[in-house]
């Protein structure tokens, strides 16, 4: 029987990755999220593993690049300005289809910003963030144990892909303890040939570049990728629904969000709304296509975010402009009660539909 | 490279390419490699090294890569005492993004961005990076060589051989820096910049061994 521990997010993170045959990471210390670093600077040379504080994030994704470059299973771990450092890189890296994991421990902002959490870097993890046309896979946890559970899937989608992903995580579920399972895992076989690795005379030299100074050849690459992530769009959209079968009213948010949504949605239905949630795990590829199909059913959406409205966006692309579709957030570290969403709520329904 | 295939390492051995006039050193090399972000290649050269320590891992970057936008990966990698073997293309000038002053442009030295020669009262003396470097204890080879004359690149390569060499012992990091030329951005005839190297170049940048290890450290090669 998986044996069931009590652990914050962030070292269930942690522990996951090790778990999963992760052979190198590489962090740099930054609330909320040192624990990651600190966990594994003390549990991975137990396994023999790589451990490494590099002198800033941009030294610890490069170090990503080189690892991943040579055909190993790694890793680094972050906050909202470190992971601004890293765009650079994350670039790179998609730029030369390396697989890894980057997992963003969301703290609010701009700038310095505070330590809490926040959802403010939703625009920069799935519309681009670093320079050039690519995608991130995009999975955004709501419990600690997801926080475990997509350390497994982020690889398995890396390693398939040959593309970065990112874990959108937040300081909420990154510190909060919860209990968790290890479920056993397998790691899928995976063809890495293309690694740098030394060269034997047997086959051609292997190199990892994002460089294709040829504009004929840098569009063959541009359109290789884009044809990469229709393939994703197509098959990778994960999402959960809850209450969604009878529902007049549709909440939509992701992680720390949609836990107060949930009870948000408790609330509401005790007071006779109908109303459900869906619930975005994709990031990117975003749901756009259950949104659409849910704008058909709801007469309202209300996307709750903890920024000033960046996924609503997204939410708005997939309605068409069908049904109105609402945002409502709280900035700086601040969280919405359930009351007050549902108070925000039933002002939009009396606005819209009181007839 | 050609120590490379001499030494018959090339299954062992991973190079790094950087951004700038050696972004295309991998059109020369028949081994595997990864091209770095500019100023990077150390960071990179980490990441590949300590997963693979009984790899030949060496980089290969300019001066505007190592000592400008790439001094913190640098320093860092040398003080950890990385294995590996850095080569430093010091020429004084930026050269892809044809003739900006560089790190290490001479005193006085005319570039497209010191149009007046540069002011060390503004920008602060060209950075002797071999010297700076080689205070750090996981500095174990530091060398700056040239290649304007035959000799000198007799010289240069005994200097690479050694740091191949060196990197069996996984006692720190080997420093190469090469003190090249720049005809095109430096306004001369390939006479002339030779000529520069040997009048003008290496009273800032003397030629020679900055940090050489003790006998007693090589005896297992």
């Amino acid at each position: 029987m998986t044996e069931t521990k009590l652990m914050k997010g962030n070292e269930a993170m942690a522990e996951a990755a090790i778990l999963a045959g992760c052979d190198a990471y590489f962090g740099y210390p930054i609330t909320p999220q040192s624990e990651v670093l600190e966990y594994l600077a003390r549990e991975m040379p137990k396994h023999n593993r790589i451990v490494m504080q590099a002198e800033s994030e941009v030294a610890s994704i490069n170090m990503v690049y080189g690892a991943a470059g040579a055909g190993f299973r790694t890793m680094t771990s972050s906050s909202s300005p470190g992971i601004s450092l890293m765009q650079e890189g994350i670039s790179y890296i998609a730029g030369a289809e390396l697989p890894c994991l980057i997992v963003n421990v969301n703290r609010a902002g701009p700038g310095l910003g505070t330590i809490q959490p926040g959802q403010g870097d939703y625009f920069q993890s799935v519309k681009g963030g670093g320079h050039g046309d690519y995608k991130m896979i995009v999975l955004a946890p709501a419990s600690v144990q997801e926080m475990a559970d997509f350390v497994y899937l982020g690889f398995d989608l890396a390693d398939k892909y040959r593309n970065p992903v990112l874990m959108l995580s937040d300081g909420a579920i990154g510190q909060m303890m919860e209990k968790v399972q290890f479920k056993p895992y397998t790691r899928p076989a995976v063809d890495k040939s293309w690694a740098t690795t030394g060269k034997p005379g047997t086959r051609n030299r292997n190199y990892i570049t994002s460089l294709f100074i040829q504009p004929e050849r840098m569009e063959q690459h541009n359109l290789k990728l884009e044809e990469k992530f229709k393939r994703i769009r197509e098959n990778e959209v994960r999402f959960e629904e809850i209450n969604t079968a009878d529902a007049e009213y549709l909440f939509v948010a992701y992680g720390l969000s949609a836990r107060i949504c949930q009870k948000a949605m408790d609330i509401a239905r005790d007071k006779g709304i109908k109303i459900g949630l869906l619930r975005p795990i994709t990031l990117y590829p975003y749901p756009y296509k259950q949104l659409e199909e849910l704008a058909a059913q709801v007469k309202m959406m209300l996307s709750v975010e903890l920024n000033s409205g960046q996924m609503v966006e997204d939410v708005r692309l997939a309605v068409k402009g069908k049904v109105p579709v609402e945002f409502y957030g709280r900035m700086g570290g601040m969280m919405p009660t359930p009351e007050e969403i549902v108070h925000h709520l039933e002002n939009l329904i009396q606005y819209h539909h009181a007839n | 490279m050609e120590v490379v295939e001499e030494m018959d390492i090339q299954e062992q051995t991973i190079g790094i390419a950087p951004v700038g006039c050696s972004v295309f050193a991998y059109d020369y090399m028949d081994i595997d490699m990864q091209e770095a972000a500019h100023g990077r290649a150390c960071a990179v050269a980490t990441g590949i090294k300590r997963l693979m320590p009984d790899k030949y891992v060496f980089t290969y970057q300019g001066d505007g890569d190592l000592a400008a936008i790439g001094i913190a990966e640098t320093l860092h990698a040398i003080n950890r005492g990385e294995n590996i073997l850095i080569v430093f293309m010091n020429n004084a000038v930026y050269g892809m993004t044809s003739g900006q002053m560089a790190p290490t442009t001479l005193a006085g030295m005319h570039t497209t961005t010191s149009p007046d020669g540069r002011d060390v009262g503004y920008y602060g003396a060209p950075i002797k990076v071999s010297e700076l470097m080689a205070q750090l204890p996981g500095a174990f080879y530091v060398t700056r060589q040239a290649v304007n004359n035959a000799n000198a690149v007799r010289r240069t390569k005994k200097a690479l051989q050694n740091a191949f060499k060196y990197q069996q012992l996984h006692k720190g990091t080997c420093l190469v820096e090469i003190i090249g030329n720049c005809p095109s951005n430096w306004k001369m005839t390939p006479i002339e910049a030779s000529k520069f190297i040997d009048e003008e170049m290496v009273k800032t940048f003397p030629l020679g061994d900055i940090k050489v290890p003790k006998t007693e450290e090589l005896k297992t090669i």
